[in-house]
């Protein structure tokens, strides 16, 4: 125990002792270790980008969707579709589902009246496709007994009513020859320039208070359901959900997709490669640059090393001394690195860099930290091997008289 | 029984032309516990390796060298280490201090090589030893920053940190000059006598080795007993030779030939 407490505290008070040389032979192995750690957490802030840039398209993963169109007039109604989503939800508890219904419907603008793009969805679809409201808020599940509907807009929505914001509590008039007075309770972030008006209201308002034209029949599609469901259970799922709805909707023609292996995982695993490789090689070098310091400093230390062993220091306890020295060092230059690595990621926006906010902003990578702390310190040990070799052979005698 | 016995140790070595030098040469010797020897010789006699040997730096090349009764012949690599981190002290000419480091830290080293209370309280025990050898109020000083005398204290104070058997000092005041030598010596007698460890001293000086109890003289690889304390000296250069030089018993005769060193009188 004692043994190797003392060659830890030796090789501590050498590193203390020549801080100037310790820290020239580290810098190369910092800095590596702040590439793996940094380039590692970057790179997981791409992945989580782009796989919330995904999401926001897709949905989160798993997501299925149920999508229904009537095949002929004989068809049962729409309003049974409704019924066959609640049931199929209730049955296997599905607590994360929200219609998704892609139409356009007429609001009346100051320039006048215009079609515009509008979702009709369920609260749910916020979280299970990363809406954001960046002024406003979202809807809520009281939301659908209000007397008159909400509207969520986004920025050119606003614009088009010539408003900068929701200080005014703006309301528009939805529909063409009954139309309703409807209020704009939040505003989306633009996601993209040139973006056109475009509207999300909930999917039972909708329905209560406008049907559009020529969107029933033969053909025509039906809300899409999508469901937010545990990856282990999706394909058993998927199958299940299309039976179940196909069954009890005679005349309709019933299809289930997912999103599973929307593609970054192949993005994440090139890229980390791609950082631990340079990461590696810059380690490898920092190790190159520890041999040969260590090296010259043994040689300067023949007889300190002489007097250590008629102090009763034995050969092992020289090698393991030499090669702590070299550990110690890398792993303290190791934590140097993490610490940079962290103060670059937590004080860059490397997210922003990537295009985007990120939601869900992801942790900062303690296993790339640890897989760095351990390369480094790996290096030391192997970067002290020869220069604990040469101090071993070091004769006593010889050594006291250098 | 003795503590070091060395009997008929003989030291060689093969030179690069082939040729084998003895170093020493049928060598008697025994120290008892809280003995103080001294043994006199020119440069080059052998002093050194004889030092080496006793602290287990070295090892006889033919005869035996038993350390309190076991040969250390039968003791292994790792064995002979840990005795003589434990057993030995060292106190060398050059003092040896590891530079970077202060006083207190130099003392404390042999400790890191100490088993249990005295590693964890190494800092603690060495202060009391610089302590006890005048240095009390020097403990964060560096080696360089002290006096010729000072270093050797510190060394001293290294030397016996562990609770050493034996002390061996190599010339221990051959950097010094004579006043702070008789200080130093006196310190590192009182010292030895004080813990009871037997200290073995190599030196030129001869003031330095009549502070001993026994006296041998080292020549061509022999060891011979002198007496200081009695018969006048005659010197081949600064090494006394004694007219009454007696053999140990048992000692093998030298076989000094003709290309010994003629005595002179100074």
């Amino acid at each position: 125990m004692t043994g190797v407490v003392g060659a830890i505290v030796e090789a501590w008070d050498e590193l203390r002792l020549h801080k100037l040389r310790v820290l020239l032979a580290l810098v190369g192995v910092a800095v590596a270790v702040a590439a793996i750690t940094a380039v590692t957490a970057a790179v997981q802030m791409l992945t989580q980008g782009y796989a919330e840039t995904l999401e926001r398209d897709s949905g989160r993963q798993v997501t299925l969707g149920v999508d229904a169109w009537p095949q002929s007039e004989q068809a049962a109604a729409p309003t049974e579709l409704d019924a066959a989503y609640a049931r199929a939800l209730e049955r296997y508890d599905i607590t994360w589902a929200s219609r998704d219904w892609y139409t356009q419907v007429p609001f009346r603008f100051p320039d006048g009246t215009r079609r515009v793009d509008v979702r009709a969805v369920d609260p749910d679809l916020a979280v299970m496709q990363r809406i954001s409201v960046e002024d406003g808020r979202w809807f809520a599940d009281a939301d659908a007994d209000a007397f008159a509907p909400v509207l969520v807009v986004n920025p050119a929505f606003l614009a088009a009513l010539g408003l900068d914001d929701l200080a005014g509590h703006p309301t528009v008039l939805l529909g063409d020859d009954h139309p309703v007075r409807a209020a704009i309770v939040g505003v989306t972030p633009q996601r993209w320039q040139g973006e056109t008006p475009q509207a999300m209201v909930l999917y039972e308002q909708l329905v209560r208070w406008y049907v559009p034209a020529g969107t029933t029949g033969p053909g025509q599609p039906a809300p899409t359901l999508k469901v937010w469901v545990p990856p282990e259970v999706a394909g058993d799922l998927s199958d299940r959900l299309e039976r179940d709805v196909a069954a009890v909707l005679p005349g309709w023609q019933v299809s289930v997709w997912d999103n599973r292996g929307s593609g970054y995982s192949a993005l994440d695993g090139a890229a980390r490669w791609v950082a631990l490789g340079v990461g590696g090689i810059a380690l490898l070098l920092g190790g190159l640059g520890l041999v040969n310091i260590a090296l010259v400093t043994v040689r300067h230390r023949i007889r300190e090393i002489g007097i250590r062993r008629s102090f009763g220091a034995t050969s092992g306890r020289i090698f393991f001394g030499v090669l702590m020295e070299s550990v110690v060092a890398t792993l303290v230059a190791g934590l140097v690195g993490i610490v940079l690595a962290v103060a670059v990621i937590k004080n860059v926006p490397v997210d922003v860099l990537f295009g985007g906010g990120i939601q869900d902003r992801p942790p900062f990578p303690v296993s790339a930290a640890l897989v760095g702390l351990a390369c480094a310190t790996g290096v030391g040990a192997l970067a002290g091997l020869i220069p604990a070799t040469v101090a071993v052979r070091v004769k006593v005698i010889d050594a006291i008289r250098y | 029984m003795s503590l070091l016995e060395l009997t008929e140790v003989t030291r060689s070595v093969r030179l690069p032309d082939d040729r084998l030098l003895e170093i020493l040469r049928g060598v008697t010797l025994t120290v008892g516990a809280g003995e103080h020897v001294a043994v006199v010789g020119r440069s080059g006699t052998g002093k050194s390796t004889l030092l080496n040997i006793l602290g287990l730096l070295d090892a006889p090349t033919a005869g035996e060298y038993r350390l309190e009764g076991v040969p250390i012949g039968r003791l292994s690599g790792r064995e002979r280490t840990r005795r003589r981190g434990r057993d030995f002290g060292f106190v060398f000419q050059q003092f040896n201090l590891l530079p970077g480091r202060t006083a207190l830290e130099n003392v404390a080293a042999p400790l890191m090589y100490a088993p249990g209370r005295q590693f964890w309280r190494r800092r603690a025990i060495a202060a009391q030893m610089l302590d006890r050898v005048g240095l009390g109020d020097r403990l964060d000083t560096m080696p360089e920053k002290l006096s010729g005398g000072e270093q050797q204290r510190v060394a001293i104070a290294r030397a016996l940190v562990r609770g050493p058997r034996v002390i061996l000092a190599d010339e221990p005041t051959g950097a010094l000059d004579v006043e702070t030598g008789q200080e130093v010596m006196a310190l590192l007698d009182e010292i030895a006598s004080i813990t009871g460890a037997a200290l073995v001293t190599i030196t030129h000086d001869l003031a330095v080795a009549a502070r001993a109890q026994r006296h041998y003289r080292l020549a061509e690889g022999v060891l011979v007993p002198v007496d200081l304390h009695g018969a006048a000296h005659e010197w081949v250069g600064d090494v006394p030779t004694l007219p009454g030089t007696r053999r140990l018993p048992g000692a093998a005769v030298p076989e000094i030939g003709p290309s010994a060193p003629a005595q002179v009188q100074p």
